[in-house]
């Protein structure tokens, strides 16, 4: 595994220039992927904040080959792309491994671009699929996608005076492609970049389909001050909404237990979309959402403690 | 080698002697035979290609244009509803200058649900960019596909080869298969100039705004108008290497013709007889076929129709709100010319009613009977 110190003497592969917010984590995530994967990589990127703010015509924030081929189909593009290598280095065209990485926010991942990320998965094509889940379609103005908290407010979920932000849980889509039995799938965050490009690292070391879904805090979607994005990672983790974990040949394995669980509204309390919740009126949602947060929290303690 | 092969297996093998390397297709009624077979090829080693067996045809073109943009000769196939789903990664396939060469069944697009064929399917492709060869035999669907690799790969543009549901994908004739040594000779491997590889890192599909994006598509539009002297030329390289010539249009007993019929696909192959026949009757009347819809073979129509007495097209197809795509597109071509024929505009055969030898006479016979076309859509054996 990389020390920080070999990484941070690395030379950047998603480099400056991109014109991502300030306190955008995903730019941190990709910049920390890249690191990890190095030169030898191809990356796919589904349309979305990340292939709009790095690759402005004529300017290019990648310093490795980048393809944008849609928004609902990276994994797809992905397999065109990794079909063709590994047959070129199985006729002895070329030596050595490149690695292929598709990568897609939520928009991309958990909703339009599910279909064609199930095909990939099942068909065992040796690539990593990365999902920045930044939790609402942010760049097309923070609407609610699958991924969205219950309660949050988004543009298209609001926080109104009768129905109080987005009604439904988010979808587990970890889980969901853990069930496609593939090698190797894990829940990451970035204020962990220990554990995380660990993670980045072991997927592409592992022969066949991988997966990486990574919160990624945004300060305008969320509404918090733009410093506070690795601290919103971080609550996200001590809280157990976004448990750390990973399932290596369908054996779950927690890579972060807090020490003492703080409650979610140490989380929700810190951002404007869920500032509705702060009202005596919507106390309900925050217990509801609280229950939620334990109770899929303690299965996989379960499945962490079964070895399942 | 000559064999007896239906046209869903012309299309395979037109895959198999173009040495695809890479195949990325989702099965749909009336294609099924063709990935059927290239899966087979694939298994036994015939074709040494890698076929990904994807879960649409959305996911098939975003294959295809991955595997493309590595520098493969790629190759898909679909039919109808299948090719619907795909049109967006049509446009990206144009816009992303990757030259995949792409089957398609003609079949009606549904409600009510079909499987017949019409050219509904394709003809929505319109305005893409994406080349279109209507062959009329399965001979030509095998040729064609050859063809089509080797001009896409020139201009960088993709190409649709499109057989008649049933007419031709279960219809079983005489193939010249070529041997493999002449095809080799006729179609040099693809090899791009810029590909996705980490030794020469490119960005391909980045955002452009309205400083770049406007000639990007004058530059599409270039190259395609350039793939007219192409289509002509390697169509004619073709016939001196393998005894077949091919071109953007194909002439039929033409020369003294005071009326021009026009057709497509297997009508056209069908129109023949109906041509032999009016003629003996002592009819001065020869068939134009349409064998590239895009680009469309504007210079010629104008060469071959000005000054002729009467024009009459058959459609199997409609734009609804305007009449078929073919006579659109021939008066189109011929506004602006002189001495330019009426054009009687036919829709016959939608949705794979039969169209027959006698349904082509009466067409043609109608047309020398009347003055001028009455209407802008002329129906024909519509039961109402």
């Amino acid at each position: 595994m990389p020390s920080l110190k070999q990484l941070s003497s690395e030379k950047d592969l998603f480099t400056y220039g991109h014109r991502a917010c300030a306190g955008c984590a995903a730019s941190i995530i990709l910049r920390q992927v890249a690191l990890v994967a190095g030169k030898n990589t191809i990356f796919v990127g589904a349309t979305g904040c990340m292939e709009v703010v790095s690759t402005i015509f004529p300017y290019t924030a990648w310093k490795v080959p980048f393809l944008h081929n849609a928004f609902e189909n990276s994994a797809a593009t992905g397999s065109g792309i990794e079909t063709t290598y590994r047959s070129l280095k199985k006729r002895g065209k070329i030596t050595k491994k490149i690695n292929v990485i598709a990568f897609g926010g939520d928009g991309g991942t958990y909703d339009i671009g599910f279909q064609s990320l199930s095909g990939a998965m099942e068909r065992r094509h040796d690539m990593l699929y990365l999902c920045y889940n930044n939790e609402a379609y942010m760049n097309t103005g923070i609407q609610r996608s699958s991924a969205t908290p219950f309660g949050a407010h988004t543009t298209t979920s609001p926080a109104g005076t009768v129905i109080p932000g987005k009604q439904q849980f988010p979808k587990d889509l970890t889980e969901a492609i853990a069930a496609h039995d593939i090698p190797y799938v894990a829940q990451a965050a970035p204020h962990n970049w220990a554990d995380f490009t660990k993670k980045v690292e072991k997927a592409l070391t592992i022969e066949g389909p991988t997966f990486i879904n990574v919160l990624s805090p945004c300060p305008l979607g969320w509404v918090y001050p733009p410093h506070l994005s690795i601290k919103m990672s971080k609550l996200a983790a001590e809280t157990c909404f976004w448990p750390l974990y990973e399932v290596e040949n369908g054996i779950h394995k927690i890579n972060f237990k807090p020490r003492e669980k703080k409650p979610l509204i140490e989380w929700t309390k810190l951002q404007g979309r869920f500032r509705h919740l702060l009202s005596e009126s919507n106390k309900h949602i925050v217990e509801e959402a609280q229950k939620e947060v334990d109770r899929k929290w303690n299965r996989l303690l379960k499945m962490a403690e079964a070895k399942i | 080698m000559k064999q007896v092969i239906m046209g869903n297996h012309a299309l395979s093998f037109g895959a198999m002697i173009s040495r695809v390397q890479v195949i990325a297709a989702y099965p749909i009624t009336p294609q099924t035979q063709v990935v059927e077979l290239l899966s087979e090829l694939c298994a036994d080693k015939r074709l040494d290609a890698e076929f990904i067996k994807v879960e649409s045809e959305h996911s098939a073109m975003a294959a295809c244009c991955g595997a493309s943009a590595v520098g493969a000769r790629t190759f898909t196939a679909t039919s109808a509803q299948g090719l619907a789903l795909m049109h967006e990664m049509i446009h990206w396939a144009v816009g992303g200058r990757l030259p995949v060469v792409l089957g398609n069944i003609n079949r009606a697009m549904g409600p009510p649900w079909t499987i017949w064929t019409d050219q509904n399917d394709s003809l929505s492709q319109r305005d893409t960019g994406c080349l279109q060869f209507y062959a009329q035999s399965n001979q030509e669907v095998l040729d064609t596909v050859v063809q089509a690799f080797k001009v896409s790969e020139q201009i960088l543009l993709p190409s649709m080869v499109i057989l008649d549901a049933f007419a031709l994908s279960h219809t079983s004739e005489v193939v010249d298969v070529p041997d493999q040594k002449l095809v080799d000779e006729y179609l040099p491997p693809f090899n791009p100039r810029y590909i996705l590889d980490p030794k020469e890192p490119h960005t391909f599909g980045g955002l452009t705004g309205p400083d770049g994006y406007y000639e990007l598509r004058y530059k599409i539009e270039e190259a395609i108008q350039d793939s007219k002297r192409l289509i002509n030329e390697t169509g004619k390289e073709f016939g001196e290497l393998f005894g077949r010539e091919y071109g953007l249009v194909e002439k039929y007993k033409l020369d003294d013709a005071e009326i021009v019929l026009i057709a497509s696909s297997t009508i056209a192959s069908t129109a023949r007889v109906a041509i032999d026949e009016l003629q003996e009757e002592g009819k001065k009347v020869g068939l134009l076929r349409v064998r590239v819809f895009r680009p469309f073979p504007s210079e010629e129509i104008r060469e071959l129709l000005v000054n002729r007495k009467k024009v009459a097209v058959i459609d199997r197809n409609i734009s609804f709100g305007h009449g078929g795509i073919f006579a659109q597109e021939i008066k189109s071509a011929l506004y602006n010319c002189k001495d330019k024929p009426p054009i009687w505009g036919y829709i016959t055969g939608i949705g794979g009613r039969d169209v027959t030898v006698e349904h082509i006479k009466e067409i043609v016979n109608d047309t020398i009977k009347s003055e001028k076309p009455e209407q802008d859509i002329l129906w024909k054996g519509v039961k109402l």
